[in-house]
């Protein structure tokens, strides 16, 4: 038992994780575009026409798969930032330094997907639904996220502080989610419901799965290759860094 | 098969540009956040070789 | 005990001393509410309906105004370090300045809305709920807003940056209280919403003071 856990904290320190994540990096892009090819082959040529929503429909392939990894990766940085602030890990904070930015892009990709559904469907650019509205807070607490850490140079303090956000966004997503969906209810007059959706085809549950792994397999691949370079910005004093064949050459 | 032809894929219905607009953007961002982030890495990679060369001089002219 | 009244006491004297920062934030309030119907227009009837929102968005936007100050004197005389080495847990110290910031930033608005109500022509009934509405969230809006003023301390661009965190944070206050209001002049009647919001104030007060005081030992590492 100790031997595993010491195995853990052994790849919890930046410079055995460095080459590690350089490592593991080509195999999730290979992932990503496997299953990106995938779910692109069964959102357009497998699932048929919706009777419905016609070809319109076909947005959930992406929308969805983006709404869910805003709020995925929002919950998983939220652990690396607790886990750092518990442990005192300096791979944590880096971790959910580096998922940040992509949450906030995923968030940004499920509005803007949102929008261009809306139009077509329910005729409107934007409602003011719940899910929509939360989603554009969960946007705006990533920016939050973002921003505190960027005015702070100190990057332990930084972490520690992105951290306190990351815990109290998390805390407040369920309580903001709720109200925003109470508060819809009380203004159904004027607004759409988005969540009534037609019962799902096999096919489409599928296609949204799959691209749902792309999603996933692209995000932990481009949060690994940011991830590097947060691990070099730091630690870029350290004798580990200096003896790299990247900066040897 | 949905499609009769390469124009009904495009034309989406009458959707093309909601449904296309939506890809593109995935693709375009997925395309472009990559990019930024390798480049920070060559960013930092670039300065740390600098960096290297540097102390590599000072060690010479001493 | 002793500590925390005696630093409510000595945050509402500081506060005393400097009264024109503390009516700033208040004429800030003021001047916002009374631009809203220069800019939509006199009409009662739409006054009425954007009242209780316009009141709270302009409670949140001058709650941010005194937020800033919360502890940045108290950081830049090193009079926090001090609290923090005190004997007293900093947690009871931290409660006490949040009580005093509501006490002279939260309680004012509260007391001045009904005022403003009246420019809306709000009738008494719905005054009321919009006091107790106020009553109820305005210490929530200290309470968070505490949080990201202690996280912003010395950071650079202290002030927007904190508006940036603290304002999403507020939106549930915002909706069930301008909501209470809303609700009551439908017809709906305002229970449903006071009681959330009495709830999310009993929350707060739980855990606020707590972020708050972690938030802070980071600041002063």
């Amino acid at each position: 038992m100790s031997n595993r856990i010491i195995n853990w904290f052994k790849f919890a320190s930046p410079q055995s994780f460095y080459p590690l994540a350089g490592k593991m990096i080509p195999w999730f892009w290979a992932l990503a575009v496997a299953f990106g090819i995938a779910g692109l082959w069964i959102s357009f040529f497998v699932a048929p026409t919706d009777a419905q929503q016609g070809e319109g429909y076909r947005i959930i392939f992406v929308h969805v798969p983006a709404s869910w990894m805003s709020m995925f990766i929002y919950l998983i940085m939220a652990a690396w930032a607790g886990l750092g602030l518990a442990l005192k890990t300096r791979l944590s904070g880096m971790m959910a330094q580096a998922l940040a930015p992509t949450g906030a892009l995923m968030a940004l990709l499920s509005l803007w997907t949102g929008a261009l559904w809306g139009k077509p469907m329910w005729g409107t650019w934007w409602v003011w639904d719940a899910r929509l509205t939360s989603e554009l807070i969960l946007f705006f607490l990533y920016i939050g996220f973002i921003a505190l850490q960027a005015a702070i140079d100190d990057p332990r303090r930084a972490d520690k502080a992105g951290a306190i956000l990351a815990l109290v966004g998390v805390v407040n997503i369920p309580i903001i989610y709720f109200s925003v969906k109470w508060w819809n209810t009380l203004h159904q007059g004027a607004s759409v419901s988005l969540t009534k959706s037609p019962s799902m085809a096999q096919t489409m549950l599928w296609g949204m799965l799959i691209m749902a792994l792309a999603f996933w397999m692209y995000s932990i691949a481009v949060a690994l290759m940011r991830v590097r370079a947060i691990i070099l910005e730091r630690e870029s004093h350290s004798d580990w860094v200096k003896e790299l064949r990247e900066v040897k050459s | 098969m949905n499609w009769g032809s390469a124009a009904e894929f495009f034309a989406m219905g009458g959707h093309g540009f909601y449904v296309w607009g939506s890809f593109g953007a995935c693709v375009l961002f997925m395309i472009a956040e990559p990019i930024l982030a390798s480049g920070r890495q060559k960013g930092i990679l670039r300065t740390l070789r600098r960096e290297r060369i540097a102390e590599d001089l000072e060690k010479d002219t001493k | 005990m002793n500590a925390f009244a005696a630093i409510i006491r000595r945050d509402l004297l500081l506060a005393m001393r400097r009264k024109s920062e503390m009516l700033t934030a208040l004429f800030f309030f003021i001047i916002v509410v009374s631009l809203f119907p220069l800019g939509i227009g006199p009409e009662p009837m739409l006054l009425r309906k954007i009242a209780p929102g316009v009141l709270w968005v302009s409670a949140l936007l001058s709650t941010m105004l005194s937020l800033s100050r919360l502890f940045a004197t108290d950081h830049a005389d090193g009079t926090l370090e001090q609290l923090a080495l005190s004997p007293t847990p900093l947690g009871v110290l931290v409660a006490g300045k949040i009580v005093a910031h509501w006490l002279t930033s939260g309680l004012p608005l509260v007391l001045l809305a009904p005022m403003l109500g009246l420019q809306f022509d709000l009738d008494a009934s719905a005054l009321w709920i919009l006091i107790c509405a106020l009553l109820l969230g305005t210490p929530l809006l200290s309470l968070i807003g505490s949080i990201g003023a202690a996280l912003t301390l010395g950071v650079r661009g202290g002030g927007v940056l904190l508006s940036l965190l603290v304002l999403p944070l507020y939106i549930p206050a915002l909706i069930f209280g301008a909501g209470a209001v809303e609700a009551h002049v439908s017809g709906l009647g305002a229970g449903g919403h006071l009681s959330l919001l009495a709830a999310l104030l009993a929350l707060a007060v739980f855990f606020a003071p707590w972020a708050t005081t972690a938030a802070l030992r980071i600041s002063l590492e």
